[in-house]
């Protein structure tokens, strides 16, 4: 078998145990949740006989394993469950309710990610390459100081100067699925470019701190005896061997992107999925923070596997390990 | 009046439907003594004044959760009233904004057999989005929706009264109640007994298909609620905006700006902290009523040392409304003299005497209970209302002058009404109250009552409560009222702060007439009220 392959196949199974583990965690978690769900969601109308009713009707009067292994079970085949605001006759599914909120998350990442990842590698490159230069100098001091501010001050800077005394972006970026790209693009550029700032100064100095520790190395001295420019040497000799803990800061980044953008999504209005959990633990919605639990927890496990790929495809002693 | 100033008015009603022009209007201003700019700010106020139709209105809430359903049994806040009530919906009465119940869907409605029964006739004409007409079975089924063994309605007690609903001919529906109620009308205008199509003998809310000014176009949940107006709606007047989305915004600060920038044309909730600065703006104008709400701080009279009554009566003394009015609510609330009824509702009272903060009285009167001292614990939190840890300490402050020592306890806000509330001997509470006294009453102070939070079960009370509500002659009722709420203002339990006022803000591109303070947004109906000016 390739041994990429089997890496591959050997960290699959891993997740699959860690996912397990995360779900018996996510599941007791909920449960020391404080107050009864059925009160919680029916709030100051709850009379005993609602709160029995309501709680019959989603099946919280039966034991704990007994209702985990429902889930989970319901998990394996695909099927998340149905939200707690589903009725007699209606049937809203966790999917249905995530599935929209999933996408928005994913766009907003991966335009981000479109963004910030070929801005972090350039800067990180030319930060190698001019080291000690104002150039890197400047660089670092600003990348600093926006990962350093707390994500909401970022976003309202941004609002103030882009949206309030120069109307150029939209402080409200509530999107919707049936808007054109354009348009879509337009609402969500003040969350993609406080998203940007927060993570670029981390892949940035990564890139640059890989690079530069690798150009003391003897073939890289070798290679520079023989002539070779210093951008070729950069690019075509250090980054192919800096790629691994590049891609481990990358694949963290993106991870956040996905899981921790609640604030963002909080202060610009954008319905993620951050939004969606934050939401269901407020109204005790259980099967929907129970699924974005879990799927912040494949997020992770399958990113980490990406980054892990990556690094042993790009480097031959790994590949073919002795 | 002078003939100037009478036909100044006349010309104002006129500008308002376009029939003079700005420069006769000034003209005739500087004739009756204005000066030209001030002429001219009157034409503009007239030309606002009146409605027009047209254009469409972003407004955004201050609520809105993924769990919001078309479902009418849980209509928990704000979005989902505005939305899929005030817009979206009609029942058979409104509460217009003198606070008068007026007919909706209903077209009338006649009490007989000693209020206890009460005849109501459909709007002829009156249609469904699909264009189905609504007929009396529709009204049945929106009621049974509600009640029922198994029913988890938020208005399932509301509805407690009623014994028996039956279509009665093609027009009139006939309710009859346990007993008499003369207020049953008001009753009917609560927002979650939307008039529904009926399917196969079950209301149909599914398909968001209604009678009301709007028509749903586009739904998501925790994000907006998108319509379009209903060309056959059966007031031909309202509304009068062509499209109107409503966009989830609970973060306060996203709200602010999202008005200032232009991207909603209303906010809910507007933030109380940051109103001034929102003040400076030329474009936004900021609306502030005072409602029904009221935030409360009741006391179980079962639990000693709460059940003697001098002890109460010391507590309200000890209490500094006006320092928690303008320290903690920032004069943006109105002293209240713990009577649960606002000044607004029918057959209100101003109770004597006023509960001011006087250290004498609340010695003299704990004295009287017994006591030299007292030490007592006040469970608050946010939960219960913005403010209430807050306004716990400031009590302590004033309290401690006056021999009561309060143990201000910061309960967890999650859990709140579950653990605290109904169950601490003191804790912190609101209510969003009620357009009649029967209605609060019932709800919050009749002895058997659910939510009766002080437990408190005074005879001669619980004996008004049922003669008044049979009552049909207005002036005994108003006598019995009053009576009801000096007895609520000198023995109840329940320390009224403060009326809470609904602060809103709004760009000026919108106008509106007279604002109905019975519940929030212009009585949740700005969508079908409000127009652009």
């Amino acid at each position: 078998m390739h041994p990429l392959l089997r890496t591959v196949l050997q960290r699959l199974g891993l997740g699959l145990i860690t996912l397990f583990v995360v779900s018996l965690i996510i599941f007791s978690a909920i449960e020391f949740l404080p107050g009864d769900f059925a009160k919680a969601i029916l709030g100051q109308s709850a009379t005993p006989e609602t709160v029995e009713a309501f709680q019959k009707e989603i099946g919280l009067d039966k034991p704990a394993h007994e209702r985990y292994l429902n889930w989970i079970g319901g998990v394996l085949q695909g099927d998340f469950g149905s939200s707690f605001s589903s009725r007699v006759g209606f049937r809203r599914s966790v999917m249905e309710i995530i599935g929209p909120r999933l996408l928005n998350t994913l766009f907003l990442a991966g335009i981000t990610a479109l963004v910030a990842i070929p801005l972090a590698l350039g800067l990180g490159l030319l930060a190698a390459l001019y080291r000690n230069s104002i150039f890197d100098r400047a660089v670092n001091a600003v990348t600093l100081t926006t990962i350093s501010f707390p994500e909401f001050f970022v976003a309202y800077i941004l609002m103030l100067f882009l949206a309030v005394k120069f109307p150029i972006f939209h402080s409200l970026s509530n999107v919707s699925a049936d808007m054109p790209f354009f348009e879509k693009l337009q609402r969500t550029a003040l969350p993609v470019l406080t998203l940007t700032l927060v993570i670029v100064a981390h892949m940035m100095r990564m890139t640059r701190a890989a690079i530069i520790s690798l150009l003391a190395s003897p073939y890289i001295e070798m290679a520079r005896l023989k002539g070779v420019s210093p951008g070729q040497i950069i690019l075509r000799h250090a980054l192919p061997n800096a790629w691994a803990p590049i891609a481990n800061v990358i694949a963290f980044n993106l991870a956040y992107l996905v899981v921790g953008a609640v604030v963002v999504e909080v202060v610009f209005v954008y319905p993620g999925i951050g939004q969606a959990m934050v939401d269901a633990v407020r109204s005790r919605d259980i099967p929907v923070v129970q699924a974005c639990a879990l799927i912040f927890a494949v997020t992770y496990i399958l990113l980490n596997l990406l980054a892990d790929v990556i690094s042993i495809a790009t480097n031959p002693r790994l590949l073919h390990p002795r | 009046m002078s003939e100037l100033e009478q036909k100044l008015k006349q010309a104002t009603s006129l500008a308002g439907k376009g029939k003079v022009s700005r420069r006769d209007f000034i003209q005739l201003a500087m004739l009756a003594g204005f000066t030209a700019a001030a002429g001219n700010a009157m034409f503009v106020k007239a030309v606002r004044a009146e409605p027009k139709k047209g254009g469409s209105a972003r407004f955004g809430l201050a609520h809105g959760a993924t769990t919001d359903t078309l479902d009418p049994v849980g209509y928990p806040d704000t979005f989902t009233q505005c939305a899929f009530w005030g817009a979206l919906s009609n029942s058979l009465t409104e509460v217009d904004a003198k606070g008068n119940v007026v007919p909706d869907l209903a077209e009338s409605y006649e009490p007989s057999d000693g209020a206890k029964k009460w005849a109501f006739k459909l709007r002829k004409g009156a249609t469904f989005h699909d264009g189905k007409t609504v007929t009396p079975d529709d009204v049945v089924a929106s009621f049974r929706h509600h009640m029922g063994a198994d029913s988890k309605s938020a208005a399932k007690s509301l509805l407690d009264p009623i014994a028996d609903i039956k279509a009665d001919g093609p027009e009139t529906v006939i309710f009859t109640l346990k007993d008499g109620s003369a207020d049953f009308p008001y009753l009917v205008s609560d927002y979650h007994i939307p008039i529904m199509p009926v399917k196969d003998g079950k209301s149909d809310w599914q398909s968001g298909v209604r009678t009301g000014p709007f028509v749903l176009e586009k739904f998501e949940p925790g994000v907006s609620a998108k319509f379009k107006r209903n060309p056959n709606y059966f007031k031909s007047n309202q509304p009068y905006l062509d499209e109107v989305e409503f966009i989830a915004i609970t973060d306060v600060a996203a709200r602010t700006n999202a008005l200032t920038t232009g991207d909603v044309d209303w906010i809910g909730r507007a933030d109380l902290k940051t109103l001034e600065l929102l003040k400076r703006n030329p474009n936004v104008e900021i609306l502030e009523l005072s409602g029904y709400g009221h935030y409360v701080l009741p006391m179980n009279t079962t639990m000693a040392p709460f059940d003697n009554n001098d002890v109460r009566t010391a507590i309200k003394y000890a209490i500094n409304r006006e320092e928690i009015q303008k320290k903690i609510f920032l004069d943006h609330a109105t002293v209240a003299n713990d009577n649960p009824i606002a000044k607004a509702v029918k057959y209100s009272i101003d109770p004597e005497p006023k509960y001011k903060y006087d250290p004498d009285k609340a010695k003299f009167h704990l004295k009287k209970a017994g006591y030299e001292t007292l030490k007592v614990d006040l469970s608050v939190a946010d939960a219960a209302f913005a403010g209430a840890v807050d306004a716990g300490v400031l009590i302590k402050e004033t309290a401690a002058k006056c021999g009561i020592d309060i143990n201000v306890v910061r309960e967890a806000e999650d859990a709140y009404w579950d653990n605290v509330w109904l169950k601490k001997p003191w804790c912190a509470s609101y209510w969003s109250g009620r357009p009649t006294c029967d209605w609060a009453f019932s709800i919050a102070y009749a002895k058997d009552a659910a939510w009766n939070e002080t437990y408190w079960k005074n005879p001669r009370f619980n004996e008004l409560l049922i003669q008044a509500r049979a009552e049909l002659d207005d002036a005994k009722r108003a006598a019995m009222y009053g009576e009801m709420q000096q007895l609520v203002h000198d023995d109840g339990g329940t320390i009224v702060l403060v009326f809470n006022n609904f602060v809103t803000a709004n760009s000026k591109k919108l106008a509106h007439g007279d604002v109905a303070p019975n519940w929030e947004n212009d009585g949740l109906k700005i969508a079908e009220r409000w127009w652009l000016a």
